[in-house]
């Protein structure tokens, strides 16, 4: 009885991801494949709309911008954060879990009151007299990049902090006492051996970006419409249920093969694995 | 750890960072508190009145309850089939096949919205069963690898060598889970609960589809209200959704620390 202890107990959770989870999404994924015009045709009809290839692009400048931006930002605030006194470091990952832990409605929401036609900042610059008259800033793909890096950062900089307390002191101590100098020390111990954990980060934030929904419907709407709000539209406002599933099996494996490339990559690049 | 000098220009760096962090969330705040009709910050006049406007809305009184109800089961079920999954991934990982830990990774693998789609086309209408169902079992889902990942490393620091010893003297399995190992990891599963809870509540991407009428989530309800009102009740319901968290992180602070999220 003891040998089937670990499939019995792993069993419930196996069936529930099984039946609720690889099923239906194999079943959406089937179908783009099973339409009257033949296997390809809904792929032929999504890459061949001007409209939808200009989504799939923007999507992916979004996501890459949103992805560099934070992982500069998330890689020198991890730095200093992972370098600072204890109590001083409570403080910061605290202020960097409470947006993590807020919701991404909320979050986005924030930015709608600071953005908008009335918004803060463009009040705020209307009385230091510079511009004259509000500057449109909300539904541009700038609001929706400056946003989801609002969005990302609090978990770029976790995921670092992570990263960088993982690596050995022994090793920043023996380069500085060999006679490097520190910025010396940080371009070829710190970096080189920080960059699994980079690619990680990136590939977070790079997956989250290309497949939300929330951020880009609140400060995108539908002149920067993305993958996600796109999917949304065909599937529950032009009920397009073909058109929705080939989106989600595009997402789908866009979204595999990236994490599947760069864990790979990652481990490549990983200097401690002999 | 010695401490070694950082450059200013990076130190001032960090301090905008944060600034842009936390930022964003005073101005919430700071619009709940306004005493006027439309959205605005610095806050003119205090006032907690559009808090007691969320209860005055039909909308958010439902929705508010359909999240509590939906985190607090979607939750439950993870735990009930999360706690055994992540013994048995720790316990007998060598009786199981490897593919195992990697359908165990494909929640956070497949896109939310996907999924979302997928419970309500090939679920719901296919079966004709209440969305309910599927947005109980979608939100299980979201939260199952919070559950195994926050389980499995509190099992890592147990010794399975005293529950040996409880069995050998001949405590039946059931009594030797309640009586020890389920202390053990108590502190573990208390952070997964509150962890699971905070994420079922705050989603989106799967609940946007299987919501519609009678039956919407908080969150859902919030994109709402948000695309046709302007008015402060939004920001109010954000500070309540705020004051959840802090009570998360409290929790999570005093079972796990709050740098286990830093792994």
């Amino acid at each position: 009885m003891k040998r089937f202890a670990g499939w019995t107990l792993a069993s419930p959770a196996t069936l529930l991801i099984v039946v609720f989870l690889v099923l239906p999404v194999l079943a959406t994924i089937v179908t783009t494949f099973t339409t009257p015009g033949g296997p390809f045709a809904t792929y032929a009809a999504f890459f061949g709309s001007g409209f939808r290839r200009t989504v799939l692009w923007r999507t992916v400048q979004v996501s890459l911008a949103t992805t560099a931006v934070s992982l500069v930002i998330g890689f020198l605030t991890a730095y200093v954060v992972s370098r600072s006194p204890g109590w001083l470091k409570s403080i910061l990952i605290i202020a960097a879990v409470f947006p993590l832990l807020t919701g991404v409605v909320v979050r986005s929401f924030a930015w709608l009151i600071i953005l908008g036609k009335n918004g803060i900042l463009n009040s705020t610059l209307l009385k230091l007299g510079l511009i004259s008259e509000p500057l449109t800033m909300l539904y541009t793909q700038g609001a929706v990049v400056v946003a989801m890096v609002y969005l990302f950062v609090p978990l770029m900089i976790l995921t670092l902090v992570g990263v960088l307390e993982g690596i050995p002191d022994d090793l920043i101590q023996a380069s500085a006492s060999l006679g490097a100098k520190p910025a010396a020390t940080f371009m070829q111990v710190t970096l080189p051996l920080a960059v699994p954990g980079l690619i990680v980060g990136a590939v977070l934030v790079f997956t989250g970006s290309f497949t939300s929904y929330a951020t880009p419907q609140l400060l995108g709407g539908e002149q920067v419409m993305m993958m996600g709000t796109l999917m949304y539209q065909q599937a529950m406002v032009t009920f397009d249920w073909v058109a929705a599933s080939t989106i989600a099996a595009v997402m789908v494996v866009i979204t595999i093969a990236i994490v599947l490339l760069m864990t790979r990559v990652a481990r490549r690049l990983n200097p401690m694995a002999v | 750890m010695m401490t070694r000098k950082i450059h200013p220009l990076l130190i001032a760096g960090t301090v905008l960072v944060f600034m842009f962090l936390v930022g964003p969330l005073i101005i919430v705040l700071g619009a709940a508190l306004s005493d006027t009709t439309y959205l605005t910050f610095p806050p003119q006049g205090l006032s907690l009145r559009w808090f007691e406007n969320i209860f005055e809305i039909d909308a958010f009184r439902r929705t508010i309850f359909t999240s509590l109800q939906i985190a607090l089961l979607s939750t439950s079920i993870a735990l009930l089939i999360g706690i055994p999954a992540a013994y048995a991934l720790n316990r007998y990982r060598i009786q199981l096949p490897g593919w195992l830990s990697t359908l165990f990774v494909l929640p956070v693998l497949v896109p939310e919205l996907v999924l979302g789609f997928s419970l309500l086309k090939n679920v719901a209408v296919q079966y004709n069963s209440p969305i309910y169902i599927s947005l109980l079992f979608g939100h299980s889902l979201l939260v199952l690898p919070y559950v195994i990942r926050v389980i499995s490393a509190s099992l890592a620091a147990f010794d399975f060598s005293i529950e040996e010893a409880a069995i050998s003297l001949g405590s039946p399995p059931l009594k030797t889970f309640f009586t020890i190992l389920l202390p053990n990891v108590r502190s573990g599963v208390i952070a997964a609960f509150i962890l699971a809870f905070i994420t079922s509540i705050n989603d989106v991407s799967i609940s946007i589809f299987l919501t519609g009428p009678g039956l919407s989530t908080l969150p859902i309800q919030l994109l709402a209200h948000m695309e046709q009102f302007f008015d402060p009740t939004v920001a109010s319901v954000s500070v309540l959704l705020m004051i959840l968290t802090v009570a998360v992180m409290a929790i999570v602070e005093r079972t796990l620390g709050l740098t286990f999220l830093a792994k």
